[in-house]
């Protein structure tokens, strides 16, 4: 025990005395959390949309301004010609080109059907599925209106009337901050606990120090736990400044209870601080753990459901993702603060990480060898 | 020119020894082009739902049978009564629930009007809003079919194309991204630390007393790594095209050109970061924590720039990987010529420049 408190004021002096890394270590993750949330934003609007209106007629100029007044979409061209609509999209002016075929008003009287011709950039498919979507709605809606001024029948004639109601639990704002905050919060605490702890017995072995542990007898889970402790400590004040940003700037208050949050940071950190440690037992310089340990956080963080969903990726990627620690947390996070789960909802979660986190811990004590 | 050649040659030692290294900075860009080229997408799909099926009739049994052919939704067996739905969301094992009151096709049929439910768990919104479209068009289809004998007068049919991509892959858009944020992280890192590393060490002081210019000192380190990631960038386009089925429909000599720039542009950020640090991990935590995620968001391939608020578009423009991206899916997915991206390879010059020329005016040549 005595032997642990020696080591744990030694790796605090260390820390407290590098001023730079402290101050990185609580700006950065504040910083970041403070800008982050308000560039993550999904909600798809401003569609910029390229018309070309062959007809002329009153129908179609009703159409175009039924569309640019529904809110998601700018017009952004008139064009007289598909080319030079299409070049628009090219330079990514526009999103989206809705072509009105000439003699759209009389055929659509006289034919009784009639053709529009709608062109969407595909590239990002959220953007082209919703916009397509949207735009073939205000066209039903104004087919509907054409449709009853015409035959001078009352609107539920031609609808059997299936309505869709939605309603929105848990954020009924669709606030995206809401969303994006408790994700963006456990990325960088992850990021602090690993980054640290991997660099940190690397950088005694570059440095040579290690040797001189090495021949002391401090035995190995003390070395290790003395890593450990202090950027564990780290970690919790870095989530303690999160949940306060979040609280502050966004007014996100955790809807379950803070004792689960926090429970589940404390082992959670560890199994986080572990890995860094397992990955710094590996490597001898700086640069390689460094290097590995970017790989995965790359991985982590993009396949970790912060962006994009686990449950749509293929099937191989979704087990995958189950050795993801990023992923437990952000789920985790996401539960309790946004829906108030207990820690009976959370509880397989936390069973999982305990797991991760004498697995790697042990794995990296046992590979810190004193000899070489 | 000849002594140049020699740091080059230094530095091309250092790099080629270290095998692990080496190893990692040629695996990992290849293994995260797989792995998140077949990952990651945007489409929300295979997502789980509850049906609380009240009505029991013909109508909720066609609708469910629909929707469970769809590759969106995956119906959970159980039907749990009401209570139970708010428990399986705080559980996290189901994104929506949809509600078929008693009565449904009664009402259809005398009223015309009925109404489905539904719930969603809008704690994540865009998924939220994704399968309520889902359904609704589902719903809508089920209603066509329905009409088909009831013959509906002066349709308007819109008929949509996808331009590029048209099934809608999720690698059209993330490829570019991801070699975008591959390539600055992996630069950026390299350039940094190897620079710092010479300073902690000790060794930049033997290379300044030598009679080499200072500044070219640094540049020598730059070189193998642009060749590295040279390399990088080739191995990353033959995957995309051989096992990631991506087009490349412009010119590959401009591909490359305008890589060489963006890398480049990384190289000398990287020389910034290395000017102003002393430590390896500081240099670190500056070009991986600070700059990880803001790559990730500000580059465009995850969340459309248009939809920030101003401020942030305007800070999106300091970030090249932003510009990077704009250039390499203009080249390859859309099959656009220079006189598409001057603009963007003119900005990645500028900012090359004003990181070179800042590096060149504050390096030091005493080290304290």
């Amino acid at each position: 025990m005595r032997t642990i408190k020696f080591l744990l004021q030694k790796e605090f002096r260390q820390i407290f005395r590098n001023k730079a890394i402290l101050a990185m270590i609580i700006v950065v993750p504040v910083m970041q959390l403070l800008i982050l949330p308000l560039a993550a934003n999904y909600e798809v609007k401003n569609i910029n949309l390229a018309v070309i209106d062959n007809d002329h007629s009153s129908y179609s100029r009703n159409l175009i301004s039924k569309v640019t007044a529904s809110g998601y979409f700018k017009l952004t061209g008139y064009n007289g010609s598909f080319k030079e609509a299409f070049k628009l999209i090219e330079l990514d002016k526009a999103d989206l080109i809705l072509e009105i075929p000439a003699g759209f008003e009389k055929d659509l009287v006289r034919e009784d059907q009639q053709k529009l011709f709608v062109a969407v950039n595909a590239i990002n498919g959220v953007k082209a599925n919703l916009g397509g979507a949207y735009l073939n709605s205000i066209v039903r809606d104004y087919n509907q209106e054409i449709r009853v001024q015409l035959t001078a029948a009352s609107a539920t004639a031609f609808s059997s009337g299936l309505e869709v109601i939605s309603s929105n639990w848990f954020n009924p704002y669709m606030n995206y901050h809401l969303f994006m905050v408790p994700g963006i919060l456990a990325i960088l605490v992850t990021m602090v606990g690993g980054f640290l702890s991997a660099l940190n017995i690397v950088k005694e072995k570059e440095v040579g120090t290690i040797e001189q542990i090495n021949v002391t007898p401090i035995r190995k889970h003390h070395f290790i736990l003395g890593k450990l402790i202090p950027f564990w400590v780290l970690g919790n004040v870095v989530f303690t400044l999160g949940l306060l940003v979040a609280w502050i700037v966004y007014g996100i208050v955790p809807a379950g209870s803070l004792f689960v949050l926090y429970g589940f940071i404390a082992v959670y950190l560890l199994a986080v601080l572990g890995f860094g440690l397992l990955v710094s037992t590996f490597c001898d310089t700086q640069q390689q753990a460094m290097f590995i340990m970017f790989f995965f956080m790359m991985i982590f963080i993009l396949m970790g459901g912060l962006f994009t969903s686990v449950d749509s990726m293929p099937e191989w990627a979704r087990i995958l993702s189950k050795l993801n620690p990023v992923s437990y947390l952000i789920d985790v996070m996401r539960m309790v603060i946004l829906k108030g789960s207990g820690f009976g909802d959370v509880l397989p979660h936390l069973l999982i990480i305990a797991g991760f986190a004498v697995v790697l811990n042990g794995w990296a004590v046992f590979n810190y060898k004193k000899t070489s | 020119m000849k002594q140049f050649i020699i740091f080059v040659k230094k530095e091309f030692a250092h790099v080629l020894r270290d095998r692990k290294t080496l190893l990692i900075l040629f695996g990992m860009p290849v293994m995260q082009i797989l792995i998140f080229g077949f990952a990651l997408t945007n489409e929300v799909k295979n997502s789980k739902i509850v049906v609380l099926d009240y009505a029991k009739d013909e109508v909720s049994a066609q609708i469910i049978s629909k929707i469970e052919a769809s590759r969106y939704f995956e119906i959970e067996r159980s039907l749990p009564d009401a209570k139970e739905t708010r428990r399986s969301f705080q559980q996290g094992t189901i994104k929506m629930a949809i509600v078929f009151p008693a009565g449904l096709s009664g009402d259809m049929i005398h009223q015309k009007k009925a109404q489905v439910q539904v719930i969603t768990d809008a704690s994540d919104p865009n998924t939220a809003n994704m399968l309520t479209n889902y359904l609704s068009a589902i719903i809508q289809d089920y209603q066509m079919e329905q009409n088909k004998t009831m013959a509906v007068p002066y349709r308007i049919v819109p008929e949509t194309r996808m331009l590029y991509n048209p099934q809608l892959k999720g690698a059209h858009n993330f490829v570019p991204g991801v070699m975008a944020l591959v390539l600055m992280l992996v630069c950026v890192m390299m350039t940094a630390i190897s620079i710092v590393k010479e300073k902690e060490t000790g060794t930049m002081e033997i290379l300044l007393v030598s009679p080499f210019k200072p500044m070219l000192v640094i540049l020598s380190k730059a070189v193998p790594y642009l060749l590295l990631s040279l390399i990088n960038v080739a191995s990353i386009l033959l995957l995309s095209v051989f096992v990631l089925d991506l087009p490349v429909n412009g010119s590959v000599l401009l591909l490359f050109a305008e890589s060489t720039l963006f890398i480049i542009t990384c190289l000398s950020l990287g020389i910034f970061i290395s000017v102003k640090t002393n430590s390896q991990q500081v240099a670190m935590l500056i070009s991986l924590m600070g700059m990880l995620l803001p790559t990730i968001l500000f580059s465009g391939f995850m969340f459309p720039i248009e939809n920030m608020p101003y401020p942030l578009q305007v800070i999106s423009n300091i970030v090249p990987a932003k510009w990077y991206y704009i250039i390499v899916k203009d080249i390859m997915i859309k099959g656009l010529g220079f006189s598409a991206i001057w603009k963007e390879t003119l900005i990645l010059g500028g900012i090359t420049l004003f990181f070179l020329a800042v590096s060149l005016k504050s390096f030091k040549i005493r080290l304290s």
